[in-house]
């Protein structure tokens, strides 16, 4: 059985291919499409890729930062002023998965996947996608809670702000394998400091949901206090509020309730 | 369903073949073109026994969807003895009993390959770290760990 295989020169046209073929699947580095396609998932019948260069593009040299979707990992980890995005894109999967794997196709990975996505969640990204009738720029939380209907448009780009010191943006990433492995939970924080106080806080988790979430209760914690023991505990005491982990090979739902709070508190008290 | 022509390089030789679309490149060498090194272990990612180089850079030819490296090089197994000799990495891959059933073995040395074309004194962490998306369920690692440092330099006991 073969499918059809689409290229684009141009992101725009590749938007529209998708947009009004329902069956159509976008192809970028195609560690999760040719997984399915090798399985034999016949809803795909027709693939989508674009060889426009606007989407490999990296722009890191200012405050505000930019990824194409078609970016991978590897490429990350070769940019130096991506320092902060390095723990992340290290993460992820072997040597090969890494040259493969993109950013875009990050946003869509299904738990235990999706690794990169819990840090840019942290990171408040917005994602700007293009559907039939032109492209927009949604923040990353939005796009993640409606991301089952996010079929039809493209993902351009993911853009941040660069976190203002290294201890502003910390990133944890629990495996029963190392140094490659699936997710029991990941975990992503930014801190920025105003004052000696915590002004801003977020906390990501992923495998804690059915997509990477938000652990508000836990930032409603660290809002406006100075970072001590008294803060992380209170924090880390709140990690689970919200959560709605399930089971899987790597761990159950239990378990991920149990740890989440023990390494929210390492994670903020910057223990290995 | 029509078949898509596909030429690259294999191994600093020019191929040309037909594909059915969404065939991946595993089985576009192995099938079409009959370089039988890169094999098919799980189909998923998961044990990169079917790992080769396309420009240089290591991917799993099982996810790599075949048209996609029109006009690229890909490097395989096949083509990394050097005429009648072995690769220094093969031969360390004997000398040190790094392959036992050898399932892993091709995907094992284009691993190695990969990190020592770019890295050509790697320590220990490194060599772990490059192979760690393959699987090997004969050797316990510690050979192949060993015979890719012996290759970077006699660091084996490092
Ligand atoms: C062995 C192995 C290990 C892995 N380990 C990890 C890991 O440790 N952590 C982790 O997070 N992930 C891991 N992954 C999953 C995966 O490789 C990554 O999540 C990667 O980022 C997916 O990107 P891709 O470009 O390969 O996606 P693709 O397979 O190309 O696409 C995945 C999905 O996203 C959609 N998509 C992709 N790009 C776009 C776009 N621009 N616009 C709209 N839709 C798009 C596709 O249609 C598809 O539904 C692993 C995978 C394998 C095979
Ligand atoms: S066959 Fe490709 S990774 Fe297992
Ligand atoms: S030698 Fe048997 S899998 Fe590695």
């Amino acid at each position: 059985m073969g499918v059809t295989v689409k290229t684009f020169t141009s992101a725009s046209e590749a938007a529209g291919a998708l947009s009004t073929d329902r069956s159509a699947r976008y192809l970028c580095g195609g560690t999760l499409v040719m997984r399915a396609l090798n399985e034999g998932d016949v809803s795909i019948s027709t693939v989508v890729r674009a060889q426009d260069q606007a989407l490999t593009r990296i722009d890191a040299s200012g405050p505000r930062i930019t990824l194409g979707a078609g970016v991978t990992f590897a490429r990350v980890l070769a940019e130096r002023d991506l320092a902060f995005l390095h723990a992340p894109a290290r993460s992820i999967g072997g040597p090969a998965v890494r040259n493969m794997g993109t950013v875009g196709g990050n946003l869509f990975a299904p738990t235990p996947y999706g690794d990169f996505t819990v840090a840019l969640l942290a990171l408040d990204a917005t994602v700007a996608v293009q559907g039939g009738f032109g492209s927009r720029d949604i923040p990353i939380e939005e796009f993640l809670q409606a991301r089952d209907r996010q079929a039809g448009t493209l993902v351009l780009s993911v853009s941040c702000t660069r976190p203002a010191s290294t201890e502003a943006f910390r990133y944890r990433k629990i495996a029963r394998i190392k140094p490659k492995g699936g997710s029991v939970i990941t975990l992503a924080a930014h801190l920025p400091i105003s004052g000696g106080r915590i002004a801003g806080a977020r906390i990501a988790l992923g495998s804690m949901a059915p997509t990477q979430i938000r652990a508000r209760a836990a930032e409603r914690a660290l809002e406006g206090r100075s970072l001590d023991a008294a803060t992380i505990a209170a924090a880390a005491s709140a990690a689970t509020e919200g959560t709605s982990p399930s089971d899987n090979a790597l761990g159950s739902a239990w378990y991920r309730r149990e740890i989440v709070g023990v390494h929210l508190r390492r994670l903020l008290s910057g223990q290995e | 369903m029509s078949k898509i022509p596909l030429q690259f390089r294999h191994n600093g030789r020019d191929v040309a073949i037909f594909v059915d679309g969404g065939t991946n490149l595993l089985v576009a060498l192995r099938e079409l073109i009959g370089d039988m090194t890169p094999k098919f272990g799980c189909g998923q990612g998961g044990c990169g026994t079917c790992s080769v180089l396309i420009d240089g850079e290591l991917h799993l030819s099982c996810l790599t969807l075949a048209e996609t490296v029109g006009g690229r090089s890909v490097e395989t197994l096949d083509g990394m003895k050097q005429g009648p000799n072995l690769h220094p990495l093969q031969r360390a891959f004997a000398d040190h009993f790094a392959a036992q059933c050898g399932y892993c073995t091709p995907g094992m040395l284009m691993a190695a390959k990969a990190l020592l074309d770019r890295n050509p004194s790697p320590n220990r962490d490194e060599v772990i770290e490059a192979i760690s998306g393959n699987i090997c369920r004969c050797t316990g690692y510690e050979p192949i760990i060993n015979a890719i440092l012996a290759v970077a330099g006699g660091r084996a006991s490092a």
